[in-house]
């Protein structure tokens, strides 16, 4: 038996208590679906994909984020048998393990992290040759899928609402090594607010937790190497 | 419009200032323990650290590189200090830090040039 400790409520809350049976090559997700479907179906959660591509079902397990689906319990437990499902930290809870996403979201607006191009349908393709620098800079940052992981890991976050965080500031740098696209300036200027990539401390939890294995903090320094390069040229 | 900008080039020049303070500051403590270290040899006293230094334009111009690399290095990461641990922003803030550092400053040289005279 697995003792399973899953927080319920929303900001104000309290753990509740489950025992669920231990399968082999049982993931948290399974936990978490078992307690809903069997225990308690009031238990607020979610997921989608349950392969790790959607980014839905990230949680705070045993005090790390991670996406609940691609992590066994053994990985969690050890030789132990307890766990403790919370909301991931740094948005609030709209109940028990669903976290209000909208914020986080936002901030890739507020990022600029959206693709700006002039061409039309009359101009012919634009060539990047993949092993340029700016091409290895957009893919190393690409395949992120926007689960949370990063942002609930972030101290800067905790001690800063305001910060834009390491996705939506890895979003801008994809896009800034994008030469298709043509709103650079604004987009080096929207992250470099107050609360912007130059208040990132380096401390990679980002980095360390991303289920993606991108590294949001080599993506913020390059943005701060661009924005210096820019400043130093009046282009910011 | 204007504030993003303003703001973006504040922010990027602060970062900057500092980087490159540390990096000035780098081989300034360097050089400063290495003479503390040369220097105490013998034993430490006020007339030998004062036969070194008064006069020494180059002890002074090394000194006051290391107390302005200091002035821009220390507010600047103080404010970010500020900003996360009491959230604490604004103009007050800026201008508390940049009282801060004219104080290093001040302190700094009256200090450097009380034993180089």
């Amino acid at each position: 038996m697995l003792h399973v400790s899953v927080w319920r409520g929303t900001e104000q809350g309290h753990y509740v208590d489950y025992e669920v049976p231990r399968q082999t090559s049982q993931t948290v997700l399974d936990v978490v679906t078992y307690i809903q479907r069997k225990l308690d179906s009031t238990l607020a959660y979610r997921y989608a994909c349950r392969v790790g591509m959607c980014g839905s079902c990230a949680m705070t397990v045993n005090g790390v984020a991670r996406w609940t689906c691609r992590t066994h319990v053994a990985a969690v437990t050890g030789e132990g048998s307890s766990l403790q499902i919370a909301p991931l930290a740094n948005l609030p809870v709209v109940r028990d393990l669903a976290t209000d996403m909208r914020e986080f979201f936002n901030k890739w607006a507020r990022a600029k992290g959206q693709y700006e191009g002039s061409r039309t349908r009359r101009d012919d393709f634009a060539a990047v040759k993949p092993a340029s620098k700016e091409a290895q800079a957009l893919q190393a940052g690409i395949e992120c899928i926007g689960c949370g992981v990063c942002y609930a890991s972030c101290d800067v976050v905790k001690w800063r609402s305001d910060y834009l965080g390491p996705a939506a500031l890895n979003r801008a740098w994809t896009l800034v090594n994008d030469v298709r696209d043509d709103a650079r300036s604004e987009r080096l200027r929207a992250v470099s607010g107050d609360a912007g990539c130059h208040s990132c401390h380096t401390h990679l939890s980002c980095t360390e937790r991303c289920p993606k294995h991108i590294s949001p903090t080599a993506s913020i320094a390059g943005l701060k190497r661009a924005t210096v390069a820019a400043v130093l040229k009046g282009a910011l | 419009m204007q504030n993003v900008t303003r703001d973006a080039r504040r922010e990027t020049w602060l970062w900057f200032a500092q980087r490159a303070s540390a990096a000035v500051l780098g081989i300034c403590v360097v050089v400063h323990l290495i003479t503390i270290i040369y220097a105490t040899r013998g034993g430490l006293s006020g007339a030998e650290i004062l036969a070194r230094t008064r006069g020494n334009s180059a002890w002074l111009a090394f000194y006051s590189v290391f107390v302005l690399a200091v002035a821009v290095h220390a507010p600047i990461g103080l404010r970010a200090i500020a900003t996360e641990w009491l959230g604490w922003t604004g103009a007050s803030r800026d201008w508390s830090l940049a009282a801060f550092g004219v104080a290093l400053i001040v302190m700094g040289f009256s200090a450097t040039w009380a034993v180089f005279q």
